[in-house]
């Protein structure tokens, strides 16, 4: 059922859909402009919003393998491009040192047997497309994202000791950010730009419903709502759409027929994880669902 | 002469973006071109959202991109009727008399509660029919505040009316804001059939990016912008270490390291580089004329605690008083305005500012805690009332401190005009104009730096 080239926006979204992610208009829209573009595209919005899910459900979609380089600081060329595999090296130039000359030997060891794939390499030298996800870009620093430039404006890397790689099938290229820092202008210029945010709640609401349809249609629009409201306090950790699915698992599990004042309390910590965060949503939202209050 | 066409249309929305201070280069116009031909045009949502994810590359970005791709092709349409003299079917309005208004107020409040995008629309277009004709003053800000009142349409809970009627709680604010939209929109779209030719372009003022200054704003828009701030500021250290410029050599590592190759160091170890958190004395202006901005700039700072080693922060107007515990308690920018308001006991009798008093208390409060690697932060439009300004007093607190800053909520245009003396101060320390969201970015940028 996988669909190589989507025809259409409409297309597209339909398909994301039957593999369990739904999408928001511009969340289609960019993503199928990316498949007929070939462009990266740069996804940025708050945690848990789905960004990595987009990488992952576009890569069953389109029926390809999803590479994925996870960035943290200090990530750096030899764990993200490739690597010389020194220690085959190194056997190598002992187990011919005595036969052949220094000449031999230096054309030799710098082959692409020798060569280690990192992800980024993976992803351009793989015979089958792929969906190329580089998660979290905003940890690493800018000398990486100059880095990456080359990658993703012509899909090639230099290697010094053999020459240029080009890629030999145009990946799907998605680049995750939490917006904790300002990218480069050269970065962003490059790609496409989606700003994934927290869903309305009638989305939301069709969202938790995908992910738990055994949930009670009226609790699950109750759990939404409540969600929501929590959004809105001050947190240092709102909950995204993850914990919003956690959370009506949960109350499947606890066969809970309603969200009153006492289950919320007994599941709140499913959704918030900072102490200071239980306080002040039991002090907010746990009043409201208090039948009493609610009569008064 | 302008270029025409299409392209030329792209081109000059691409210009108008520039002049609002987006990033948008020949790439990305090149890309916007290439995407359009994937995508079917009558259908707004996609026109928009394709060019959106080409030319806007931030969400600060995109809210300007929303803003101005609003006003560019709202301006185009009508300069294109104008040209071709189409206008509107005028019999709607032959029937204006026969609307019932009582039935219209309700029928827009309402509206305004369910949220429908399209009837809010067409009664605006109503309202204006009813209450807006033949006595319009010609100034669209007043026109729309009229017929708003003119609708009993209110923030606040109405008790006055009946039980079923949604105006009774009080119409949400984000609603009424829309409506206001919708009923500005409408006006300026029946003004520029009037006189057939389109009114100056009105830039995107800095008002779009100001500090609430008072308490009718959108907070929710600058909360974000904070939230986001918070995020940079808690990252802000790592993003330096993996700078090696200035690095001192850490010897021990080094030595360390050298193990490993029989004792010669040849790979040096560098000593990480730590954001810097300085103790912080805050003191903030709360008169009349600068609450908003001032209580805002302090659940700031307080929201930003995290980054700072030991904060403390002052209110002052004619006397001085410490707040640092309400911001402890209070996370809420209401909540701790309204609680500064209520217990904090700093105007005296007058309730106007008086600062040389406030210096000498302060030097008297803290003298013994100020010392060189403090950082002072005064947040105030420095307008003595005619008093004077002892800045003498002033200079040695400065002395005393290491780093003194200024923030002025005024824009640098009004500084020392009528009673503003912030000249005097300036001397003594670094004065900022912090009344845009991104000027108080900056500065927030400018004290978490290694000195």
């Amino acid at each position: 059922m996988a669909i190589v080239q989507p025809a259409s926006v409409e297309d597209l979204a339909s398909g994301l859909k039957q593999v369990g992610y739904l999408p928001g208009e511009s969340t289609a829209l960019v993503s199928f402009l990316a498949t007929k573009l070939g462009k990266p595209v740069l996804v940025e919005g708050p945690a848990g919003v789905g960004k990595t899910e987009l990488a992952k459900a576009l890569a069953r979609l389109l029926g390809r393998s999803l590479v994925r380089l996870q960035c943290y600081e200090g990530l750096d060329e030899a764990k993200a491009l490739y690597e010389w595999n020194y220690r085959k090296q190194l056997l190598r130039i002992q187990t011919e040192s005595e036969t052949s000359g220094w000449s031999e030997v230096q054309d030799d060891i710098f082959g692409e047997e020798f060569l280690l794939a990192r992800p980024l390499m993976t992803a351009i030298a793989s015979p089958e497309p792929v969906v190329l996800l580089v998660d979290e870009i905003d940890k690493t620093d800018q000398e990486f994202e100059a880095m990456l430039l080359e990658l993703l404006s012509d899909f090639q890397i230099s290697i010094p000791e053999l020459g240029r790689i080009e890629a030999r099938t145009q990946p799907v290229v998605l680049l995750t950010s939490n917006n904790t820092r300002e990218l480069t202008e050269a970065l962003k210029r490059r790609c496409l730009y989606l700003w994934l945010d927290y869903p309305g709640l009638e989305h939301e609401l069709e969202i938790v419903r995908l992910h738990s349809p055994e949930l009670d249609d009226r609790v699950a629009r109750k759990l939404v709502e409540v969600i929501h409201r929590v959004r809105e306090l001050d947190l240092k950790k709102p909950p995204s759409i993850a914990e919003s699915i956690d959370w009506a698992r949960t109350l499947v599990l606890l066969g809970a027929s309603d969200i009153d004042k006492a289950t919320f309390n007994q599941t709140m910590s499913v959704i918030l994880k900072h102490r200071t965060d239980l306080d002040t949503v039991a002090a907010r939202v746990g009043v409201m669902l208090d039948p009493a209050a609610n009569a008064a | 002469m302008p270029p025409s066409g299409f392209a030329g249309q792209l081109l000059s929305f691409a210009e108008e973006l520039r002049q609002e201070g987006l990033a948008v280069g020949t790439s990305e116009i090149l890309d916007a071109v290439e995407v359009l031909d994937h995508i079917s045009w009558p259908d707004q949502r996609d026109f928009k959202e394709a060019l959106a994810a080409t030319l806007a590359k931030s969400p600060e970005d995109r809210r300007v991109f929303e803003l101005v791709f609003e006003r560019f092709f709202f301006r185009a349409t009508e300069a294109e009727a104008a040209r071709r003299q189409i206008t509107e079917d005028v019999s709607g309005s032959d029937s204006a008399g026969e609307i019932n208004i009582d039935t219209l107020r309700a029928q827009i409040a309402a509206a305004l509660a369910d949220g429908s995008e399209a009837a809010m629309r067409d009664l605006a277009r109503l309202a204006i029919a009813a209450f807006g004709q033949g006595q319009g003053s010609g100034v669209l800000g007043v026109d729309v505040q009229r017929i708003r009142r003119a609708l009993g349409l209110r923030a606040e809970p109405q008790p006055e009316f009946p039980e079923d009627d949604p105006r009774r709680h009080g119409t949400p604010r984000e609603q009424l804001r829309r409506f206001e939209q919708h009923l500005r929109r409408e006006l300026e779209r029946a003004m520029i059939e009037r006189t057939a030719s389109l009114p100056p372009k009105r830039p995107l003022g800095d008002l779009d990016r100001a500090l609430p200054s008072g308490p009718i704003q959108d907070l929710a828009a600058v909360h974000r912008v904070v939230a986001q701030l918070k995020r940079r500021l808690a990252t802000e250290g790592h993003e330096a270490r993996g700078r090696r410029r200035h690095a001192h050599v850490d010897v021990r590592r080094t030595m360390r390291a050298s193990l490993e190759t029989g004792g010669v160091p040849i790979t040096l170890k560098y000593r990480a580089q730590r954001p810097r958190r300085p103790e912080i004395f805050v003191l903030c202006d709360v008169s009349t004329s600068v609450t908003s901005a001032s209580t805002f700039f302090l659940s700031v700072l307080h929201a930003l605690h995290d980054a700072f080693r030991k904060l403390r922060s002052f209110v002052f107007i004619e006397r001085i008083s410490e707040v640092t515990e309400v911001f402890e308690r209070e996370r809420d920018f209401r909540a701790a305005s309204e609680a500064i308001s209520r217990d904090a006991g700093v105007a005296d009798i007058s309730g106007y500012t008086d600062y040389g008093r406030v210096w000498e208390e302060f030097l008297t409060l803290i003298e013994d805690e100020l010392h060189p690697r403090a950082t002072v932060i005064v947040l105030g439009d420095a307008r003595t009332n005619g008093r004077p300004p002892r800045d003498e007093v002033f200079a040695a607190i400065t002395g005393r401190a290491g780093r003194t800053f200024w923030l002025n909520p005024e824009p640098r245009l009004y500084w020392n005009y009528g009673d503003s003396v912030i000249a005097a101060y300036e001397k003594h320390c670094v004065a900022f104009e912090c009344w845009r969201t991104d000027q108080l970015e900056d500065f927030v940028k400018v004290l978490s730096r290694e000195r």
